[in-house]
């Protein structure tokens, strides 16, 4: 065995000995780290840990810094330490504290020895990083950071904005392009001396001393001059977060861990037992061939950075609420408002249903309740129909009714009668299809028994309400699918609207129409018109209707206004 | 916000700490056992009256979680409570006789002791009907979870208030000593939850669910709030404003991603009604010692003898909290 481990340690020391005595009973070399700001009586503590080891050495402490030279400088030094103190180390493998074999050490050897030569380092350059955090890449090492960020971030932020301003920038060293990369790597003996050992390594020093996270970039940059072999790659197990800090695995990753067949995963949560438990103490098996696959590893953590960068769409609850545009979707799922359609058929919510396969809804803003599909008080999620509950935040009702129901396609009747709280927030919605049959709301009143004097009332009002809701639709802003034709036209062709309609929400595989909804009967409706007419009141919205009762109107042959 | 705006909110928090200080000398503390509270101990606060039956459940589930001290203010209980609780050897306790409602609820009490004993601490404040439910929280500990919230630099952590039901009615099941209640009330609202963003505090103010569809379904703005932010890295400077619903400085209130993205958050099942809550709102409404004059107590005494059901047919019965993940009630927001 010719396998040295490098290890920086700065917390949980007692997690940090354990897995050195785990590689030095295997016959690996370790070199430990530990960060200087860490007490005497801890640092005795793991010494005493480690005593019955002998081939684990502690190495001279540097006080380390995120993001500072002092942890390429510890580095340094305990790799120098285990290159003269271990003469039979033919490569090295640099890993901290919170690190974790998952393989046993005999299988990583098997596998590196069948890979002679080769430098296993990730190493990147930086036009093509795709990871940098703070939009810092090639300024890394093109301008001068004497500012820790994570304490002095207002100075860092000034001092990076002075130099960009003033184009101050600093030449790159000759003989060295910047590479990027884990700081978790595995150098062959003859690669790790050369860096160590180049005659200009003190300019090199000098100059990565003020580049930003060196340890991302130095043994990166110069394994590119002096490897035979790179694969560019880490060995461990590593990933980030979308805030640039590692993932952390706790006792219920443990099988993911097994399945990943990687050498060594980091970080690992302290207080994980069965984590350290169960890796530390396997027995090495079969020859592990085994390549590493940490590709569903990748994919849970980039589920868990798309959750919280974009989250889901349509959710408004305690840790997501978003500004206006900001949703990344307004509601869950697409749904569709029906304006007039219940007036001017008979039972038309049933026929729907039937013909898509859906619960419709009526109309959902009534000013008495909310009427859910089949004249349910509550519905999912326990929404209920309670006006009151509904008028206090009346975008919130139809986004939970929307995300209640997001498996199916929503459907809900909407008119000039309801509460109109909600129109603006489904007109910019993308997900809102809206179809509105203008003037419908006379159809109603031409068949109700009510004294015409409250009818004509009723009619302005509702006309009017229509109007400005039409307006509404008509804005620059609308983001809604809409389409709206006038009474009399779709009452004298209603087969073409209804068919694309349906299709809509059922886009595949639907036959044709079978079945049209019922019109209620207009006989007399024209004449109902001109009355309102002669009464000073002029239902333009309806559209025209011929005075006399032809059994049906003249079919003007107009398509359907789309308004976007 | 105006530096005006800022520093009436900067003189309403000292107000609140001055508060907390002049009712210290209603406490008397009968057991201190604050000294074996360890360095990164997560510490559990609350205040109670007659609970003695629902206590043994809640240390036990408690201690499971993880937290490392109990800190209780017990407010003239005649029940056994303080007995019972002097036993217990990671509780310190503290006793009064004063009045519930003008130490705000508690909020007074607890600020102080969490001044005294939470600082650098996480400390969780709950009643002793409330569960906290937090993503992974059947695999693992809340250090796991205090630890990730350190390192992603998050100071508070919320969760909402979900109220419990049982089917039937509520005194058809009594409550057994010992006995998980969720057991019971194992039926939760869904999806019928309103949410209102103050600008003052910058708190999410969520109201809905069974309390609000049944008692006051007539008059919504004045349901109960729901929002909470229990768990938080203690400074002596901060301080709850009402309950635990919104705290100053306010950036701790500011929990929630606005940019579409989802923060983690849990869930605090709040098992309320079972068949102790009829003696309970009997009580309360000569008392008067709640919130708003007890006006919660009166609506549920009079909605809970008209109907005594608040389960409905869509009801949800609560299995863990991936469900709730799952409903959108919480969230596991990057922690994975």
């Amino acid at each position: 065995m010719s396998l040295g481990f490098l290890m920086l340690c700065h917390t949980a020391l007692d997690r940090a000995a354990q897995v050195a005595r785990h590689w030095a009973q295997q016959g690996c070399p370790v070199v430990i780290h530990v960060d200087a700001r860490v007490g005497e009586a801890a640092l005795e503590g793991m010494k005493r840990a480690l005593d019955d080891c002998a081939d684990v050495r502690f190495a001279p402490r540097h006080r380390c810094e995120w993001g500072t030279w002092s942890l390429v400088a510890a580095m340094q030094s305990a790799a120098e330490l285990m290159l003269a103190a271990f003469p039979d180390v033919s490569r090295v493998y640099a890993a901290s504290g919170s690190c974790l074999p998952l393989r046993p050490t005999a299988e990583l050897g098997d596998w590196l020895d069948a890979r002679p030569d080769t430098d296993f380092i990730e190493s990147v350059t930086t036009a093509d990083v795709g990871w940098t955090q703070g939009g810092l890449s090639l300024e890394r090492f093109t301008l001068r950071f004497p500012f820790a960020w994570k304490r002095h971030r207002w100075l860092f932020d000034r001092w990076v904005t002075l130099q960009r301003r003033l184009h101050l920038q600093r030449p790159i060293p000759e003989g060295i392009e910047p590479h990027l990369g884990s700081q978790w790597w595995c150098l062959t003996r003859e690669t790790l001396e050369a860096i160590l050992t180049d005659p200009r390594r003190g300019e090199f020093d000098r100059y990565f001393r003020t580049v930003w996270i060196p340890d991302e970039s130095y043994f990166q940059t110069l394994a590119r001059r002096h490897a035979r072999r790179i694969e560019s790659r880490s060995l461990t197990l590593s990933k980030f977060d979308f805030q640039g800090k590692p993932h952390i695995f706790y006792d219920d990753h443990l099988q993911l861990l097994r399945r990943s067949d990687c050498f060594v995963a980091r970080k690992i949560w302290p207080g994980a037992d069965g984590l350290y438990d169960h890796f530390l103490s396997l027995e090495p098996g079969a020859p592990g061939r085994a390549e590493p696959k940490p590709g569903r590893i990748d994919r849970l953590f980039s589920q868990a950075t798309a959750r919280r960068t974009r989250g889901r769409a349509g959710l408004y609850m305690q840790s997501r609420y978003p500004r206006e545009h900001w949703e990344n979707g307004r509601t869950a799922t697409r749904y569709s408002v029906f304006e007039g359609f219940t007036e001017l058929f008979e039972d038309f919510e049933t026929w729907l249903g039937r013909a898509i396969g859906a619960r419709v809804h009526g109309h959902l803003y009534a000013p008495d309740r909310a009427h859910f599909a089949g004249g349910e008080r509550l519905f999912n999620g326990c929404l209920s129909d309670s006006a009151a509950l509904r008028d206090y935040v009346p975008t919130d009702f139809l986004t939970n009714l929307i995300w209640n129901t997001r498996s199916e396609h929503p459907c809900f009747q909407f008119g000039p009668a309801d509460n109109q709280a909600p129109a603006g927030f489904v007109a910019a919605d993308p997900n809102a299809r809206i179809s509105v049959i203008t003037g419908a709301w006379a159809v109603p009143l031409f068949r109700a028994a009510t004294p015409f004097d409250e009818i004509r009332a009723r009619a302005a009002r509702l006309q009017k309400t229509e109007a400005e809701h039409l307006g509404l639709l008509r804005n620059n802003w609308v983001r809604a699918q809409v389409r709206v034709w006038p009474l009399a036209d779709f009452a004298a062709a209603p087969a073409e609207p209804i068919q694309d309609i349906l299709d809509e929400i059922t886009p595949r595989g639907q036959p044709r129409l079978t079945e049209m909804p019922r019109m209620v009967d207009l006989t007399g409706f024209g004449r109902f018109l001109q009355t309102l007419r002669n009464a000073g009141m002029n239902p333009w919205l309806a559209g025209d209707f011929p005075l006399e009762d032809t059994p049906q109107p003249a079919p003007p042959a107009r398509r359907a206004r789309q308004a976007r | 916000m105006s530096v005006i705006g800022k520093y009436r909110l900067r003189l309403k928090r000292q107000r609140q700490r001055l508060r907390a200080w002049r009712k210290r000398g209603e406490l008397r503390c009968l057991r201190d056992r604050t000294r074996a509270i360890g360095r990164g101990d997560v510490l559990l606060f609350s205040t109670l009256r007659n609970e003695r039956i629902r206590l043994p459940y809640f240390l036990r589930y408690y201690r499971e979680m993880g937290i490392g001290h109990f800190l209780i203010v017990e407010n003239g209980s005649d029940d056994g409570s303080r007995e019972y609780l002097e036993e217990q050897p990671d509780v310190s306790l503290w006793t009064t006789q004063a009045s519930y409602k003008r130490s705000g609820f508690g909020v007074d009490w607890l600020n102080w002791l969490q001044r005294r004993h939470g600082h650098g601490h996480w400390t969780l404040v709950v009643d002793v009907d409330e569960f906290l439910v937090y993503p992974f929280c059947d695999t693992r500990p809340i250090r796991a979870l205090t630890d990730w919230l350190d390192a992603s630099a998050l100071r508070a952590f919320p969760a909402m208030l979900l109220d419990m039901y049982p089917k039937g009615p509520i005194d058809a099941q009594p409550y057994r000593e010992g006995q998980d209640p969720i057991e019971i009330a194992a039926w939760f609202d869904s999806g019928n939850y309103t949410i209102r963003r103050n600008p003052e505090y910058l708190d999410l103010w969520i109201q809905g669910g069974p309390r609000a569809r049944a008692f006051f379904a007539d008059d919504p703005a004045r349901a109960p709030a729901l929002n909470k932010i229990p768990l938080v890295k203690w400074d002596r400077r901060y301080a709850y404003m009402r309950s635990t619903h919104v705290l100053l400085p306010r950036g701790l209130n500011y929990v929630y991603d606005e940019f579409g993205g989802e923060k983690a958050s849990g869930c605090l099942l709040h098992a309320k009604f079972l068949d102790t809550f009829l003696d309970k709102s009997a009580e309360e409404m000569t008392r008067r010692q709640h919130y708003a004059a007890s006006r919660e107590y009166r609506a549920y005494s009079a909605g809970l003898r008209e109907r005594t059901d608040l389960w409905c047919p869509w009801s949800e019965k609560y299995i863990n909290w991936r469900q709730l993940e799952i409903l959108g009630l919480m969230s596991k927001g990057n922690w994975a």
